[in-house]
């Protein structure tokens, strides 16, 4: 089973960009991707989670500078819907190559809006870079704020960071105090919609990345198509990142399998549930719509 | 570079050889790395094509001046793959002509006997019948109607046209998109005309939008409410509001908030959003097919 997708190379690598490694996620690898991007002129603006009116609300946002990426680098465990802003890129904004950021199943959007282009007039080949993020799960702000408030005690505007990793749900506040809470305890806050979703790698971008498998402020890298190969070598060459083979780091892409393996098979099972669930006059199952079969 | 590069995964079965309408399950499925040409460098494709028409019902001629939005793209389309046998303006044959595709634009206004008696004609004189566009699917604007306009104040029964034929395939939106219908009349092409692969490329490729038609004529932003976020399947991707051409949908909190007042019933946004459909079969293969079409285009 090839859960983690078709990828022509798979490296642990991290941004030689200071300022971005101060404000990303993980390695900054999206930051810094579209950073040199942009100055290489492969896109002329990037939709990405901007800061929105909330704390830690993100707002998708169409960025064409550097001060601009900064500004929305690092995870907002809540939902952005960057794909809003697909058409309104090459419309309002006028952009002619669009870079987009997004979770496995945005990506799959993006992909969608390709190759069945119903609502998209002239988007097609004006998506120059889109670059996937791991994502095993996603949250409504609403939940997002029960985490937060709720089980770890915290103020929404106090925090600095937010992460996931080594089963934690893990919260830093700018005064330096942290506070966690097991990933166990998130399963019910999860959106439905991501119960039936079967990648988690973003099997489908031209890059993607995440924090799985490399050692801290590392990141594991996927580099997917011809374009993102390209895209991928030319910031090589630029000194963009360093970079350790996969093989060589902890704990390395058995963990991202088997995180993979895991997510797809528990969701495959309630897509397959959902096949069941009611019952007909007959005494035989009625089931819910299921997407990966027809609309 | 550094980093190991994986050993090539065993080919596995092109997507387009799966067999037709079993759904490809998992996105782990299949793992394409051959393009499907669709045409071959040498020979010349022009002795066998296909021939397209379109049949102008109550529409406002959005969707027509859409095929043409092609542009250059509407001259390759009709040198090698495709004849314009029928079209207003267009085209100088006034009678509904056999075809192998017929665009049908517009809903059919029931108050007029031409358009019934086109419809069913069109219906009977070719291969596979589209209904092209939101009013063709599903009445779209011409929902509203309520008769007393000038100057035929007696019309005012406009259904969709699968309320008078039999549909084969469904392109929405309001207008719909040039790079749709191109995709569409490609996929056509190596559906009537190419070889195996090709047939099974395309009716891959084409199945859904045939679903479509089979799902019902009736379409409104708040399929987004009853189809997606009430079935437990919207992850708030965005791709409605995005899609959306009058905007009547936000994303308020992350999921997709419909002004009921605004939307016109295009269908669009289902359509497109990836939770309404989503055939990993084809999905997977993205690359080589947007070359595919990208050379066939050339
Ligand atoms: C909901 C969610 C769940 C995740 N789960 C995992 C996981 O299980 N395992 C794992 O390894 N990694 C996961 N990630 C990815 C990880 O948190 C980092 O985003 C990723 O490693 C990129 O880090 P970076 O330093 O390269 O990116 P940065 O340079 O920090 O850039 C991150 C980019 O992502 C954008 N972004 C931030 N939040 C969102 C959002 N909610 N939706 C869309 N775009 C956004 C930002 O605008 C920015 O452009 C998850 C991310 C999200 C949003
Ligand atoms: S788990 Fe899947 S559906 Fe949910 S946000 Fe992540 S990629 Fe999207
Ligand atoms: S909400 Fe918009 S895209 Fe959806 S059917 Fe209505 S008008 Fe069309
Ligand atoms: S397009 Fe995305 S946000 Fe809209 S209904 Fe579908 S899954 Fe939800």
């Amino acid at each position: 089973m090839d859960v983690l997708g078709n990828y022509k190379s798979a490296i642990s690598a991290r941004s030689t960009d200071k300022d971005i490694l101060k404000k990303s996620q993980d390695g900054g690898i999206i930051t810094t991707l579209f950073a040199y991007a942009l100055e290489e002129g492969i896109i002329d603006g990037a939709i990405v989670a901007g800061p929105g009116d909330e704390p830690w609300k993100p707002e998708p946002m169409v960025v064409t500078t550097k001060a601009e990426l900064l500004a929305s680098a690092g995870t907002r465990y809540t939902i952005s819907p960057n794909l809003s802003l697909i058409k309104e890129a090459t419309r309002s904004y006028g952009l002619d190559r669009v870079g987009i950021v997004g979770t496995p199943c945005q990506i799959q959007a993006v992909r969608k809006a390709q190759l069945y282009p119903i609502g998209m007039r002239d988007v097609d080949d004006k998506i120059a870079l889109a670059l996937g993020i791991f994502c095993m799960e996603n949250l409504s702000y609403q939940a997002l704020e029960a985490i937060v408030e709720d089980h770890c005690n915290q103020k929404m505007e106090s925090i600095k960071k937010m992460d996931i990793g080594k089963g934690k749900f893990t919260v830093y506040t700018e005064r330096g105090a942290v506070s966690q809470m097991p990933l166990k305890l998130i399963h019910k806050y999860v959106q439905p919609g991501c119960n039936v979703c079967l990648d988690y790698v973003a099997n489908l971008a031209d890059i993607s990345s995440g924090s799985v498998g490399s050692p801290d402020g590392w990141s594991t890298v996927f580099v997917r198509s011809t374009k993102g190969n390209a895209v991928w070598d030319g910031a090589i060459a630029a000194g963009c990142f360093e970079t350790k083979p996969i093989d060589q780091v902890k704990p390395g892409l058995d963990l991202v399998t088997k995180l993979a393996t895991e997510k797809i098979t528990k969701n495959q099972k309630n897509v397959d549930a959902r096949k069941t669930v009611g019952l007909k006059a007959d005494g035989t199952p009625k089931g819910l719509r299921n997407p990966y079969e027809s609309p | 570079m550094p980093g190991t590069t994986p050993g090539r995964r065993p080919e596995a079965k092109p997507a387009a050889t799966q067999p037709q309408g079993k759904p490809a399950v998992k996105p782990s499925d299949v793992i394409v790395n051959e393009k499907v040409e669709v045409v071959q460098k040498e020979e010349k494709p022009v002795a066998e094509k296909i021939t397209i028409g379109e049949l102008h019902l109550s529409g406002c001629t959005g969707c027509l001046v859409t095929l043409a939005d092609n542009y250059e793209g509407l001259f390759k389309l009709l040198d090698d793959y495709a004849d314009l046998v029928y079209a207003l303006t267009l085209v100088d044959v006034r009678h509904v002509p056999e075809m192998d595709v017929c665009l049908v634009e517009g809903s059919c206004c029931l108050n007029d006997k031409i358009s019934v008696e086109e419809l069913k004609e069109a219906r009977e004189k070719s291969k596979v019948l589209v209904a092209y566009g939101g009013c063709a699917a599903y009445g779209n604007i011409t929902r509203f109607c309520r008769g007393g306009q000038w100057n035929q104040p007696g019309q005012e029964a406009f259904v969709p046209i699968s309320e008078v034929v039999d549909v084969d395939l469904y392109i929405p939106s309001c207008p719909p998109c040039p790079q749709e219908v191109r995709n569409v009349a490609v996929m056509a092409y190596l559906l009537l005309k190419g070889n195996e692969e090709q047939k099974n490329l395309a009716t891959a490729y084409l199945t859904p939008l045939m679903q479509l038609a089979q799902r019902g004529n009736e379409a409104c932003g708040c399929d987004l409410m009853y189809d997606v976020i009430n079935q437990g399947l919207c992850m708030g991707c965005g791709t409605c509001a995005g899609t959306c051409p009058v905007r009547a949908v936000t994303m308020e909190y992350g999921k997709p908030n419909v002004n009921r007042d605004l939307c016109i019933k295009c269908g669009a946004c289902y359509a497109q959003c990836p939770r309404s459909w989503f055939n990993f079969d084809v999905m997977n293969n993205y690359e080589g097919i947007m070359d595919a079409i990208k050379g066939a285009m050339q």
